[in-house]
């Protein structure tokens, strides 16, 4: 075994996705531990250029026709044979559509131990985020290759992307016949409706939200605000609003200048899709709840109470 | 007909303030109050919706926890033909490379043509459930589905990206979902129908032979996160907090 | 196959029909005179595809399994206002409409608002989806101590049922705390469930839930027979109801009052307490399941005619014709629902009358009210500044 890092590099209809240049500072951080180099493992098909933005110290790239997409059988084969020929002393994925089907995967198939969701990898230890953030989990690398999928929340993209393009190293996919797991295509998400990647303020409503009607005082606020509704899962779930309006994991990544968040708890979920907001406003009733962690200004209180003072003096602001 | 197998397990429930046990390594389990995994829920859903629409025959796999045989029976009503409860020393809670294997027994002699279960869970430390699964069976998965269709051997199935992007994917069968989000939300069911399934069905127990964590990371220590950074608290009644918050808006120049 | 189908449809109303019998004088319902005085009274009865009228119009024909392809059923708020205008006295509230709405539940359809209500209920004793480890927490800023019975270990004379809304909204707490209060000035002996306490079941049971009432009930049961009590009081109408009509069918029998009842009998000990804060007009909503459900008028006029310089206005619907707030028979948990199907609430439509009535504070007696109200005071012109209060408020208010 060597004490190389190496990233799972993840993209998407040619674009890298932000949580792998996450994924590549946390992996700094983790080599820095280690003394070993970060590798950055890149596969696809003519997807070399890809590349250019990380900040590794080299990236193993296997070019393919399987490999042009994701998908899940022909990633775990080329990653597993990479694992199992050069042993390094960990490989780190995002906690993502793409990640987590390798990860676990591989864990069984190699029989080597997996570190999920994990945040922070500051001096050799990996401190993983649980139950909807309200539980920190620590443990450190195995003696065997350890397997990590990395969640946004420690690192900002930004330390992982590079000016210079690091150097390229070829090597061969294994065999990919008899595939079990095969794209048949990508369905666009409904287009005509607002981006809210692109929006500057957003309201977010969440569980606590309640019913279905009470979207429209969302909708008010943001009318006076200018801003745009936008939502945590559950929300997306009930067919409240188009999954286009879809904060976080599977939905969109958001960085507004103003975030409020309404009746949001903050799952880690929720939280990796707008973090990174300049200006994070939540108000909910539970003290307690992980989305005070990371907001700029808290709120406990009853959204309820608050939305009509709150509806009236913001229009009294806009009017005056 | 379509033999469908869901896969569900118990998560700490949310809803309560957790704990940490003594040792700091684990959750307080006697503090702990236990929920379906919310994606389970959705999993189940899921396979009642492909019984429902082609035919088929589903069975429920839980490991034993509190409250698990009403979870079971609450299925039951739903439209599960089978279920099975699995028994062995649970009470500090199992890994899931542990759940994995002891699901993967359980579930091979039924022969499934597909296996359903949440993508996720809350608790998951060592990765989810699904893939490992799929690997201890030999069989391919893939995860974040929202959509499926079974078409002869072959499942057609919705995976979700980030930015609502959805790959259509063919999985040839028999194979592992791991759900994101049932074609429907998980419906409801009487209590009345409920507690007559707790007359009326069975719930096989079946003695789980060997908990073998291997593969699960160990947690050396577990805390409750520090309120360090927490967010400038606004205090007052309605109307002070909202002229706080119109003072905010306009700094951050929404209005 | 027709046949067989046709045959399962007719089965269905058939079937339908016999189980009406079930319910205490349900065999009024044969002696319908299809006079439609229910419909035109119910204050939902134009948005309803089947009013109660029509309903039992096409159970005679044999084709209500029609009915069960609707779902404006779920409008109905359980008020008893159709009940009570009856001619032969039909129990419509508790057997007609809330058998109509065990049906639409048992066929899958039922509003998703109304589905995590009952979830809740199910699985934290109340419908608001809080813990209920937190159930005493209200407790805790007041400046005396709330007996809880299992901490207490001993014998009180009143149990007081506090009631979902009472423990855990943030604006009916006032009024719980108000009722503290209240007991704790006239020294009485009393002690609360907290944690133990379910959610009393009878709106989840008016909303077709009846399963998921008695698995309630029976919780409920189990923790009054583990204390010893002389009665039990409760600030909510609904509880009441529940603990005084439908709970010992369950076996579970306890003396039980609703705390207007308890405070009259000692409102010669209240009024010395009670100052002279000015002159105030007030209007008082009789709450469907203290008045029409349980005949239970006066006792809370007698209150409010306790505090001076009260003069109670009364609005043009009053007493048995008073209108629902729209919070019953799961109305709690439909609000969406109600809004999408006809774009108004029943509080707005009481509160216009308050408005009318002249009154400057609306008085009430059942913990859904307020926040309802309260709410629609915001929208109705001219209710600005109407107060809306629990008569506990006013009485803890006139000794402060």
């Amino acid at each position: 075994m060597n004490q190389d890092i190496y990233v799972i590099i993840e993209h998407l209809q040619g674009q890298v996705a932000d949580i792998s240049y996450i994924t590549l500072a946390a992996a700094r951080d983790l080599a820095q531990e280690t003394g070993g180099k970060v590798l950055g493992v890149l596969l696809g098909q003519n997807a070399q250029e890809l590349a250019s933005t990380l900040a590794a110290d080299s990236i193993l790239y296997a070019d393919h026709p399987a490999l042009a997409e994701f998908t899940s059988d022909a990633y775990q084969k080329t990653v597993a044979s990479l694992i199992g020929e050069n042993e390094p002393r960990a490989v780190l994925f995002g906690n993502t559509s793409i990640g987590a089907d390798v990860a676990s995967v591989l864990s069984a198939r190699l029989s080597l131990p997996l570190v999920s969701s994990c945040v922070k990898t500051s001096g050799g230890k990996l401190t993983s985020q649980i139950c909807g953030g309200k539980i920190m989990a620590e443990s450190e690398l195995a003696e065997t290759t350890t397997l990590i999928t990395v969640i946004p929340g420690g690192y900002k993209p930004e330390s992982g992307q590079s000016e210079t393009a690091p150097e390229v190293i070829l090597f061969d996919a294994p065999a990919l016949d008899d595939l079990r797991v095969t794209l048949k295509g990508y369905i666009e998400p409904e287009a005509g409706d607002v981006d809210i990647s692109k929006e500057s303020i957003l309201i977010a409503i969440g569980r606590g939200i309640q019913t279905e009607d009470n979207i429209e005082l969302a909708e008010e606020l943001a009318k006076f605000l200018g801003g745009t509704v936008c939502s945590s899962r559950p929300i997306v779930d009930q067919g409240w609003l188009p999954t286009s309006r879809l904060v976080g994991k599977s939905g969109q990544t958001v960085k507004p200048k103003l975030y409020l968040a309404l009746g949001i708890s903050g799952a880690p979920e929720h939280v990796e899709g707008m973090a990174e907001s300049e200006v994070i406003v939540a108000v909910n009733m539970d003290p307690n709840a992980p989305i005070f962690d990371i907001a700029t200004y808290g709120v406990e209180f009853d959204f309820f109470d608050l939305i009509d003072p709150l509806l009236e003096q913001v229009e009294e602001a806009k009017e005056g | 007909m379509a033999k469908i197998v869901a896969i569900v397990k118990m998560v700490p429930d949310l809803v309560e303030e957790l704990e940490i046990n003594e040792a700091g390594t684990g959750l307080d389990r006697d503090w702990l109050r236990l929920i379906i995994n919310e994606f389970d829920n959705h999993a189940i859903e899921q396979a009642i919706l492909l019984k429902e629409r082609d035919a088929g025959e589903v069975t429920v796999i839980a490991p034993d926890a509190e409250g698990v045989e009403d979870m079971l029976f609450t299925t039951a009503a739903k439209g599960a033909d089978r279920m099975i409860k699995l028994a062995g020393d649970l009470e500090e809670g199992a890994n899931n490379h542990a759940l994995a294997r002891a699901f993967a027994e359980a579930a091979k002699p039924y022969q499934p043509d597909l296996i359903l279960t949440g993508v996720q869970a809350n608790d998951d430390l060592d990765g989810p459930v699904g893939p490992l699964v799929a690997e201890y069976l030999g069989m391919p998965y893939v995860g974040y589905i929202s959509g499926v269709t079974i078409e002869g051997n072959k499942a057609i199935v919705r995976k979700e990206y980030p930015g609502g992007l959805i790959g259509e994917m063919e999985v040839t069968l028999p194979a592992v979902l791991g759900i994101q989000a049932g074609e429907e939300p998980p419906r409801y069911v009487a209590i009345s129908k409920v507690r007559q399934m707790m007359k009326t069905a069975e719930i096989d127990e079946q003695e789980i032979s060997e908990l073998n964590p291997n593969g699960g990371v160990i947690a050396k220590r577990m805390y409750l996160p520090e309120a360090a950074k927490r967010a400038e608290m606004i205090e007052g009644d309605e109307e002070e907090i909202a002229a706080k918050l119109v003072a905010i808006f306009k700094k951050a120049g929404a209005l | 196959m027709a046949d067989t189908v046709t045959e399962a449809k007719a089965g269905f109303t058939t079937k339908f029909y016999n189980s009406l019998f079930e319910v205490a004088e349900g065999e009024k319902i044969k002696t319908c005179l299809q006079c439609a005085d229910c419909s035109g009274v119910c204050p939902f009865g134009y948005l309803m595809d089947f009013p109660p009228g029509r309903m039992i119009a096409w159970m005679r024909a044999g084709i209500l399994d029609k009915m069960l392809d609707t779902d404006s059923v779920w409008m109905c708020v359980s008020c008893y206002a159709c009940t009570e205008v009856c001619p032969k006295n039909i129990p419509l509230t508790p057997g007609l409409m809330t058998r109509a709405k065990e049906e639409l539940l048992l066929a899958g359809n039922i509003p998703t608002e109304l589905q995590s209500a009952l979830e809740f209920s199910q699985r934290y004793g109340n419908p608001l989806g809080e813990s209920p480890r937190k159930r005493a927490d209200w407790t805790a800023d007041l400046d005396f101590e709330v007996p809880i019975m299992r901490k207490a270990k001993r014998p009180v004379d009143v149990l007081w049922f506090v009631g979902d809304y009472a423990s855990y909204h943030p604006r009916v707490q006032k009024t719980t705390k108000a009722f503290a209060k209240l007991l704790h000035k006239l020294g009485i002996d009393f002690g609360i469930l907290g944690p133990e306490e379910n959610s009393d079941g009878d709106s989840q049971r008016l909303a077709g839930e009846r399963g998921l009432f008695e698995m309630l009930a029976e919780k409920n049961g189990k923790a009054f027979s583990q204390y010893e009590f002389k009665e039990i009081i409760t600030t909510d109408p609904h509880a009441y109801n529940a603990i005084k009509n439908e709970y010992p069918q369950l076996g579970i029998e306890y003396p039980v009052r609703h705390y207007t009842e308890f405070l009259t009998e000692r409102i010669e000990e209240i009024k010395p307490l009670l100052k002279d804060n000015g002159k105030k007009k007030v209007t008082y909503h009789d709450p469907c399941y203290l008045g029409r459900a349980n005949n239970i008028y006066d006792a809370p006029r007698t209150l409010l005619e306790a505090i001076p310089g009260v003069e109670i206005v009364e609005m043009s619907h009053t007493k048995s014709t008073s209108l629902c707030c729209g919070g019953g028979g799961g109305g709690m948990w439909l609000d969406g629902f109600q809004w999408e199907k006809g774009e108004v609430r029943l509080s707005d439509w009481r509160v216009k009358e308050a408005v009318t009535s002249g009154a400057e504070i609306l008085a009430v007696a059942c913990p859904y009210e307020p926040p309802r109200f309260e709410d629609s005071t915001k929208t109705v012109p001219g209710a600005e500044k109407i107060i809306v209060n629990d008569i506990l408020e006013l009485l803890i208010g006139a000794m402060e």
